[in-house]
């Protein structure tokens, strides 16, 4: 069919109705997924624009280019917009929201207004987190410790408010997509036949709706005691500052296993594809989505070693800390047995996915260090710590969340995007994110702290060599903004399955139809049927 | 556009798919409130545990009376909305009705007496501000009683608010009652409600009676 | 056994373990008063749960989702509370004695 003709005829969830109306108000999960991926496209890059500013002032040791004060606030702001506003939605709400109803064959999320509504309030705690922004920043570090938190005369209210608004966000679609998973599978997709992006979407799930209301309670009662005075973290009036990091800990601990599961979920589809193997271990994989599920509540005390917290809950924490790293390994283990003897072609997902593979590993070997008591007492709050969830959450988490991008562009657009840049940006991703990041491993092992703004001399070639990496970085993270809406225009046609890729979101056309399916698909062999015979 | 089949909101196949979605749904609100709940109790816990005898001394003047009253105001309302809940699957309107309207009454009995409970303890100077009458680590104590309770009535008010709405859908009467699903979740969230006072109760109000 | 009767059973069993725990509280026993005050809540609780919101007559997922509900608000108290539990077990360290200040 022509392009003309296909332009004619609205037969996709994209041309199906132009009116914002019918975008504002749209039930459509892939609409919806849509709409997330342009805010968080959005907030990615306020997030980032901070991380541009600490990196410049960090090039001399000198504090030279904003005030001490100032430097706080950008640390401050740069971590929250990037957490809350960026990655703990990240793959979740664009891409879980696209293709879960696709990937197990219904038509859409089990509660498609709620989904909606999870957006407007994503939004309306973006609108408050950027108030706090406007209205003169907050300077206490996205972790909120009291008492500062409780002291501090800037916006600590409002953007505890906006991060507040955006829990219930988070809480509603880990309530959609496990309802989703539960009832809505077409017949004869059990359990053991769901795709492992399927898998750990559930997980995460779970860690969403049972992790962050500990969050919303520890950020009430922040608000409460800076509004009303009540003691509870008070220790003048009796009260625990510990208290908060239990609650705070009790969230953003699991949190960032929701910042990576969902990545690794991404991982799983995209070496299968790519080696055109069946994965190795699959339930493995799955059975290990759902041990860091919930290994990953019983660690959070690894980050309070050195905040007073009792030295034999230290060693609880710490053994479970190493605990929660087994299953983690099990998957990196089962991933390079899928890419053994497999067919592997190095189009851009995969190039990710390599990636991934790679710094997801170092970010997460540094992160036994940590665990380990005698050594975290040397390095936390040092640029070693930085250096660790850097890597998982950029080199691991945003490789996947690029890798995803690519992947299912396609299917999303019905366009394919220009191979020979993307493999460009992702070599310059790759060479800018370890010039940025790996220098920040010496630096904190050589004693620089985190959140100064100012240092000593000799680590300042350390320094440089992290701010030019950055600069790279922030090239490789522009590029794919430029080609992908290029491509919008004049990307070839995609067709449904260009990948040849195993899988029901591939069995749609691109894209999909409004309701996914004209007829619910019924399921009857084993998931990643590899290899798939070639289509046009 | 709306895909609906035998009368079941897009996208379920099927009733009994419709219902069994709907409360998994709400179980899993609940339990995120159980943990929300819990935030604020473990901390209760923590500054119990180093503030035993103080915080003893401080539960003592709160209102026994009145929170022992409210107890069984919000116990009467479970069972009432338990029979609400039955009557909507037998498919009894009326009966519907009036146990929807008798439990959510409860429920503004309960926030009453709270309300003059309050008025009383600000009265008494327990209000933890700047005139707060008694120890540092009385005044902690009653930040948590207010906050906890606090919040707790809170949760009361949306679920009056969601009976009065109940009440309406139950009223207008346009689709058979045993398919609708609401009542059901409504119940489990008032329910939900009440195992809060189940623990707030005892924990605030008796710990040092025995002194 | 006809609904309607064991929501009335249910109902009568809440009040009295209300008031139970109410009269047990002017008693002193000591270090068994928080665990019997514990228990007697969580028996009203368990009565709440399997009948009024009909968790006795529920699905398996529903049961546990309930059950994992409060696992992890068990874990939440647990670990908080070992912390609170044990700091004082360790006594306070002294700092280390700076090269220069020893003696030779």
């Amino acid at each position: 069919m022509t392009d003309a003709a296909h332009a004619l005829r609205p037969d996709n969830y994209l041309n199906v109705d132009y009116r914002p109306r019918s975008w504002l108000l749209t039930t459509d999960h892939k609409r919806i997924g849509i709409l997330y991926l342009l805010s968080l496209t959005f907030f990615f890059f306020v997030g980032g624009a901070f991380a541009v500013l600490m990196r410049l002032e960090l090039l001399t040791p000198q504090g030279d280019l904003v005030q001490p004060e100032t430097y706080n606030k950008l640390f401050t702001m740069h971590g929250i917009v990037m957490v809350f506003f960026f990655l703990v939605p990240s793959i979740p709400a664009v891409f879980g929201n696209f293709l879960l109803p696709l990937m197990i064959g219904a038509r859409d999320v089990a509660f498609p207004r709620l989904n909606l509504a999870s957006w407007y309030i994503f939004m309306l705690g973006g609108l408050f987190t950027l108030g706090s922004v406007i209205t003169g920043g907050v300077d206490t570090g996205w972790t909120f410790y009291t008492p500062l938190s409780s002291l501090s005369g800037t916006q600590v209210t409002t953007a505890a408010t906006g991060i507040f608004i955006m829990g219930f966000s988070s809480i509603l679609t880990g309530i959609n997509f496990i309802v989703t998973t539960h009832k809505m599978r077409a017949p004869g997709l059990t359990w053991m036949r769901l795709p492992l992006f399927v898998w750990s979407l559930y997980a995460t799930a779970i860690i969403l709706v049972l992790g962050t209301p500990a969050l919303t309670m520890a950020l009430t009662l922040v608000g409460l005691e800076r509004i009303f005075g009540i003691g509870i973290f008070n220790p003048a009036m009796g009260g625990d500052p510990l208290l908060f990091q239990h609650l705070f800990w009790f969230y953003s601990h699991p949190a960032v296993y929701v910042m990576i599961l969902p990545g690794m979920g991404v991982e799983s589809e995209l070496i299968t594809c790519f080696a055109r193997r069946r994965p190795f271990g699959y339930s493995f994989i799955a059975g290990a989505s759902l041990a860091i599920a919930v290994l990953g509540f019983l660690v959070w005390g690894h980050h309070m070693f050195v905040s007073g917290q009792s030295a034999y809950a230290g060693m609880i924490f710490s053994l479970l800390s190493f605990l929660v790293a087994i299953p983690s390994g099990v998957k990196v283990f089962a991933w390079a047995g899928t890419l053994f003897r497999g067919a592997i072609s190095y189009e851009t997902p995969m190039l990710y996915a390599f990636g991934f593979i790679g710094l997801f590993t170092i970010g997460g070997l540094t992160g036994l260090f940590l665990a380990s008591m005698a050594v975290d007492v040397h390095v936390h709050d040092t640029y070693f710590v930085v250096a660790h969830f850097h890597y998982i959450m950029v080199g691991g988490m945003v490789m996947a969340y690029l890798g995803a991008m690519h992947f299912w562009w396609p299917k999303m657009t019905g366009r394919l995007y220009p191979e020979g840049w993307a493999r460009l940006s992702a070599l310059i991703v790759f060479i800018g994110f370890n010039l940025t990041f790996f220098p920040q491993f010496v630096l904190g092992y050589l004693g620089m702290p985190r959140r100064y703004h100012a240092y000593p001399a000799e680590f300042q070639v350390l320094h440089v060599l992290s701010s030019a990496g950055a600069s790279i970085l922030g090239v490789g993270y522009l590029l794919p903004l430029v080609y992908f809406l290029w491509s919008l225009k004049y990307g070839k046609r995609a067709g449904a399955n260009p990948w040849n890729a195993a899988g029901l979101e591939w069995q749609t056309p691109s894209p999909p139809p409004p309701h996914n399916f004209t007829e619910t698909p019924v399921v009857t062999e084993e998931p990643y049927g590899y290899p798939v015979e070639q289509r046009g | 556009m709306s895909d609906t089949r035998a009368g079941v909101a897009f996208p379920f196949d099927d009733p009994l798919q419709q219902r069994e979605a709907a409360t998994l749904g709400m179980w899993i609100f609940l339990a995120a409130e159980l943990i929300f709940f819990g935030g604020a109790f473990v901390c209760y816990a923590a500054a119990g545990y180093v503030h035993g005898a103080d915080f003893a001394r401080a539960s003592n003047r709160t209102t026994l009376p009145l929170g022992a009253t409210n107890t069984a105001v919000l116990l009467t309302s479970s069972w009432t909305m338990a029979l609400a809940v039955h009557s909507a699957h037998a498919g009894r309107r009326r009966t519907l009705l009036g146990f929807l309207l008798l439990t959510a009454a409860l429920g503004a009995l309960f926030l009453a007496l709270k309300g003059t409970e309050y008025v009383e303890d600000f009265h008494q100077g327990l209000l933890p501000g700047r005139d707060f009458r008694g120890s540092g680590v009385e005044r902690l104590f009653f930040s948590f009683y207010f906050v906890m309770t606090g919040i707790h009535a809170l949760h009361l008010v949306i679920g009056i608010a969601l009976l009065l709405a109940l009440a309406a859908i139950a009223w207008r009467g346009r689709r058979p009652l045993p398919m609708m699903n609401v009542f059901e979740n409504c119940g489990l969230y008032w329910h939900f409600v009440d195992i809060v006072w189940i623990f707030l109760f005892p924990l605030l109000y008796l710990r040092g009676r025995h002194v | 056994m006809k609904a309607t009767t064991i929501y009335w059973r249910v109902y009568v069993a809440l009040l009295a373990l209300a008031a139970a725990t109410t009269a047990v509280a002017f008693v002193n026993l000591g270090v068994l008063s928080a665990p019997l005050t514990l228990l007697i809540a969580a028996a009203k609780t368990l009565l709440v749960i399997l009948y009024f919101m009909h968790v006795r007559f529920s699905s398996a997922i529903t049961r546990l989702f309930a059950g994992v509900a409060f696992a992890f608000l068990a874990i939440l108290i647990a670990l908080t509370m070992s912390d609170v539990l044990t700091r004082g077990w360790l006594p306070p360290s002294t700092p280390p004695v700076p090269k220069s200040a020893r003696s030779p």
